[in-house]
């Protein structure tokens, strides 16, 4: 039976952070999924080896600070504004690879004009799309994105839905835009999930450079601060809850 | 029987201890820490090293990438 130190040599490496990915230590929660998402966005770029000419918008919320993590070129939009800024920055600098990574509050709610106008022109940009159905850093108040009866600090009865209206499902709105060409909703709880996350990733990045147009990743996610929950409870309450409204999979592939 | 044989090796410092990989592995290896580090979090550590087969499953699943993932190439046991 091989001992564990004789294992952990470089001939065996399997799995390590990579490159991309800064060594500073992420100020989010811990268990938050932003830091799964950020590791593979860093991980295809690095795959795909487009770091050099990767351009991502940082949104406002908690992953405001991304510029801190990954080792590539960042602009900083206005809330809800990262769909405006990419399309400027692709327009401008059509040959580099532009995404923006904005969280429910940012791309569903102060965002919705921009975003549903920039997939309608069908910006050549990827959108990586953050859903944890609450407004995370500011307190965990109630977004559009909020379930029926999902409680919030401003609706710590849960979301009535008579009063606040259904929760909006982005991504099937835009899903119908002619400008689209990808939509698809992944999450990042489990390994499997995780694999199929960067997958889609890997999808969109790669339409960006054949030109189809936008692609949209929505990642359901936890926000087990704002939950008040654990991230195993928090997983595990996502699974049971937010799959039933937000179901997994491609809304479109073209 | 061949079994691959894995280990992992921890960065306990950015090690937040939120428990993700330990209900990621498939082979319960992981569990977390009485100690904690710096921060005050509980880090994991490998508890039952001989279980690890290196899926990787618990380095893909760290949201603060701090697990790194070692797999030997199949012995015959």
């Amino acid at each position: 039976m091989a001992d564990t130190n004789t294992i952990i040599s470089p001939e065996n490496l399997v799995y390590k952070k990579t490159d991309v990915l800064l060594d500073n230590v992420m100020h989010y929660c811990p268990g938050c999924t932003h830091g799964t998402v950020h590791k593979l966005i860093a991980e295809v770029i690095d795959e795909m080896g487009i770091q050099e000419t990767t351009i991502g918008i940082a949104p406002v919320g908690c992953a405001v600070l991304a510029y801190n993590y990954l080792d590539i070129d960042w602009q900083e939009a206005a809330h809800g504004r990262a769909p405006a800024l990419a399309t400027a920055v692709k327009r401008l600098l059509p040959n580099k690879n532009v995404f923006s990574y904005q969280g429910d509050g940012d791309l569903a709610a102060i965002g919705t004009a921009e975003t549903i106008h920039a997939c309608n022109r069908g910006e050549n940009i990827v959108m990586v799309f953050i859903n944890n159905g609450i407004y995370g850093m500011t307190g965990g108040q109630m977004a559009p994105t909020t379930l029926p009866g999902m409680p919030a600090s401003t609706c710590p009865a849960g979301r009535d839905t008579s009063h606040d209206g259904m929760p909006i499902k982005i991504s099937e709105l835009l899903a119908q835009l002619p400008g689209t060409c990808y939509v698809t909703r992944q999450s990042a709880h489990t390994a499997a999930n995780v694999r199929k996350t960067k997958k889609a990733l890997r999808k969109a990045f790669e339409n960006q450079q054949a030109n189809k147009g936008t692609s949209l990743v929505e990642v359901v996610s936890t926000c087990s601060s704002g939950w008040k929950m654990s991230p195993v409870q928090a997983n595990k309450w996502m699974e049971e809850h937010m799959f039933a409204y937000y179901p997994l999979g491609d809304m479109k592939d073209e | 029987m061949a079994r691959a044989k894995g280990a992992i090796v921890v960065d306990t410092v950015q090690c937040k201890g939120c428990g993700v990989c330990v209900s990621a592995c498939p082979t319960q290896v992981i569990k977390l820490a009485d100690a904690v580090n710096g921060k005050g979090y509980h880090y994991a550590y490998m508890e039952n090293p001989d279980a690890c087969i290196g899926c990787t499953s618990c380095g893909i699943v760290c949201p603060d990438t701090c697990i790194t993932v070692y797999r030997a190439k199949p012995v015959t046991v």
